[in-house]
């Protein structure tokens, strides 16, 4: 059993790394390989991953996740500054702030369970966001958000000579356009690799058994916090990892970036994909940039050619109705499509597919049972 | 003293909106056991009644300006001034007063339509799934009226009477140095009418009482064969309306914005939590208690002392008590407590 599924792994391990560094060619066809949109995929992707570990496998609703982002991405913007353009030490620094806030804030969260942990992490994520906004100014710079400027003492890097700002790079080589991908890629598969680990360990096991009945757990002995408080750290390093990748695709890092409607973003993804399956958050990260990136282009006159088939009447009532849910509108879209999908299929696009699959197949099956009734049922009485 | 006094009165009309919207988030918890994360966005509809209320009133026709005589200079004036003279200046003048008149229905109705068509699929599901829908719904609700309103503040008037400042020092015999802008005040008295009416509606009526027994063992109250269903989804009508009044009101001192619904939310979650799960009295007290807090945390002398204070008090307080005293200031015991 256990060498059939560690062969199992193997080969997910191979289509997903395929699949993730053969991007660039097969999204050509849908317009989206280029390189901005493909670090974006791969930067969110391990930010949906990382959620999904606490979210997905504990069944703790963050509503705060954004505040490790933005601090992964100051702290590499820091590094930058101070240390060298160098990719390595920002990466670093990043994940570990990040980690280190994710301990102080996960010790304090995770004493309470339900919708106390939702409140208590977006009380910490709106005060992180104020603060950033007014008292450590000096630290985050503000409004304008943390630049890079030419005099930065830079310890590390040699003098530069040329004007302009410097960009980030990996040991000489120029991290921006598709090294830029290929470095965030290389991250997105170590970090999906360590999610794989984590979801057929013992550890992850665990995890899962304190989402369907945690009570049940403490009761037979066992002290659930550390692994909890395990899962959450774990969680905020991603986090720290994703935006300290922003900072490195874009050396820029501003408090908006740690909102709790920002936090809100990373839910929607994991959820459109399938909570607390593998693949499903980067599914619904990729899906949700992507729509975003196409839909946000989409403006009235863009809109008018494409239904520019049809009688002019109806063209003018096709484009008055599409019109609000394009360009700027897209949230609209976004909000809808999210309430459908939990509405209606709780289990995101992967419980879709297993539904779909189980049309055709006679094995009926039972499907993993993270999102089965019982579990939720477990949850609703306990809180 | 005049410094406290003025604190406290700066706290009461931030403290009364947060009490009336953390008011109706407590209402739907406690009669619904739904975790309302739309609530915000009816606060917003709310504001956003009161403009187009106001937009209705002030559509105007293109008239020629008598008083330039130079070139021929048009200007915009509405049909109301045009109509009834000095009575229309009038009514254009009121209309966030008269706005409440619109809200009230309007609100009723999409707190009726919210609960039947979305909400009451989600009683049973988890409080994480309630969260995540209602979510969804905010930001629906939220980018439809930036659809038709725009991303910029609308700024609103007052009527003119009521557009300087109280005298509040001489009133209460203290030094006359100290004034308050009369709108708040009015809103801050506006805000005890309401939660007044509120509970004497569930303390002093019959419907009240089966509410309330409703709240307590809904079960129960079921099985005497009283359709409590269609009490608490009335509730949540009027947890709307509340939402939305307070709205209404309160677009004099801050111009609506389609986002001002989340920055209210979190703060009033908050309130929530302060006051304790499903108690009403609680939700009022934290509220007025949280705004005081705020305003007197943004004094300067304590500034000086605790810089960006301001900033945090409120969340920082909510923590100290969610993680000390998870039933909140007057939560009953047993309640929410894990």
């Amino acid at each position: 059993m256990s060498i059939q599924s560690t062969r199992k792994d193997l080969l997910i391990m191979a289509v997903f790394t395929t699949a993730v560094l053969t991007m660039p060619i097969w999204l050509d066809p849908i317009g989206a390989a280029y390189p901005d949109l493909l670090q974006k995929f791969a930067i969110f992707g391990i930010f949906a991953i990382g959620f999904n570990i606490l979210f997905g496998l504990t069944g703790y609703l963050s509503f705060g996740h954004a505040v490790f982002l933005g601090v992964g991405s100051y702290s590499a913007v820091w590094s930058f500054k101070l240390l060298t353009m160098n990719v390595i030490p920002a990466v670093i620094a990043g994940t570990l702030i990040a980690g280190l806030f994710a301990v102080v804030i996960g010790f304090l969260c995770l004493r309470r369970s339900g919708i106390y942990f939702s409140i208590l992490t977006l009380a910490f994520a709106q005060m992180s966001y104020n603060m950033a906004y007014s008292v450590l100014t000096p630290i985050t710079n503000g409004e304008t958000g943390l630049q890079l400027t030419q005099n930065d003492p830079r310890i590390f890097d040699a003098a530069a000579e040329t004007t302009g700002l410097p960009i980030t790079e990996l040991f000489g080589m120029k991290l921006s356009g598709y090294p830029g991908f290929y470095f965030c890629a290389v991250l997105l598969i170590i970090a999906f690799f360590i999610s794989l680990r984590i979801f057929r360990s013992p550890f992850g096991l665990k995890l899962r058994a304190i989402k369907s009945n945690q009570v049940r757990m403490n009761y037979t002995g066992f002290n659930t916090r550390p692994y909890l408080l395990a899962a959450f750290v774990i969680s905020g390093m991603y986090a720290g990892l994703a935006g300290s990748l922003m900072a490195i695709t874009d050396p820029l890092a501003g408090a908006e970036r740690m909102q709790w409607t920002a936090s809100g973003e990373v839910v929607l993804m994991t959820i459109l994909g399938g909570v607390g399956t593998l693949i499903g958050p980067l599914l619904g990260a990729g899906l949700i940039k992507y729509f975003e990136n196409i839909f946000s282009s989409y403006n009235e006159q863009v809109l008018h050619e494409i239904f520019s088939f049809l009688p002019d009447f109806f063209e003018n009532i096709m484009v008055f109705l599409v019109n609000p849910f394009v360009g700027e509108g897209w949230h609209l879209t976004l909000g809808a499509l999210f309430m459908v999908i939990v509405i209606f299929l709780p289990g995101g696009i992967m419980e879709g597919w297993t539904r779909f699959i189980g049309l055709f197949t006679k094995d009926r099956s039972k499907p993993d049972d993270h999102n089965t009734p019982a579990s939720a049922k477990a949850q609703t009485s306990e809180g | 003293m005049d410094a406290i006094v003025i604190q406290i009165l700066n706290g009461l009309d931030k403290g009364g909106a947060y009490a009336l919207i953390a008011l109706g988030l407590t209402l739907a918890f406690g009669t619904l056991g739904i975790v309302n994360f739309a609530h915000g966005a009816l606060f917003m509809m709310g504001a956003f009644c009161a403009v187009t209320v106001q937009k209705l009133l002030t559509i105007s026709a293109r008239v020629r300006d008598m008083s330039v005589t130079f070139f021929e200079a048009y200007k915009e004036t509405p049909y109301l001034e045009l109509w009834w003279g000095d009575t229309g200046t009038t009514i254009i003048e009121y209309s966030v007063p008269l706005s409440i008149l619109i809200a009230i229905p309007v609100m009723a109705l999409v707190g009726v339509v919210m609960e039947r068509g979305l909400i009451r699929f989600f009683y049973k599901r988890t409080h994480a799934e309630q969260i995540l829908v209602t979510f969804g719904l905010a930001i629906v609700i939220q980018e439809i009226i930036r659809h038709f309103f725009g991303a910029n503040p609308i700024p609103q008037a007052i009527p003119e009477i009521v557009s300087g400042s109280a005298n509040v020092g001489t009133m209460l015999g203290l030094s006359d140095t100290l004034v308050y802008p009369w709108w708040r005040l009015i809103y801050f008295c506006f805000a005890i009418v309401v939660i007044g009416g509120v509970f004497a509606f569930l303390q002093y009526t019959t419907y009240g009482m089966v509410v309330r027994a409703g709240m307590a063992d809904r079960d129960t109250v079921g099985l005497l064969g009283i359709n409590i269903q269609r009490r608490f989804t009335i509730v949540f009508a009027l947890a709307a309306v509340v939402a939305g009044l307070a709205g209404v009101m309160y677009t004099p001192v801050l111009p609506p914005d389609y986002h001002m619904g989340m920055d209210f939310l979190v703060l009033s979650f908050v309130v929530v939590v302060v006051g304790g799960m499903g108690s009403l009295p609680g939700a009022v007290a934290a509220g007025f208690l949280l705004g005081i807090l705020q305003s007197f945390a943004s004094m300067n002398e304590i500034k000086q002392f605790l810089p960006g204070i301001d900033q945090i008090i409120i969340y920082l307080v909510a923590v100290v008590i969610i993680l000390v005293r998870p039933r909140g200031l007057m939560g009953r015991k047993g309640v929410m407590e894990s």
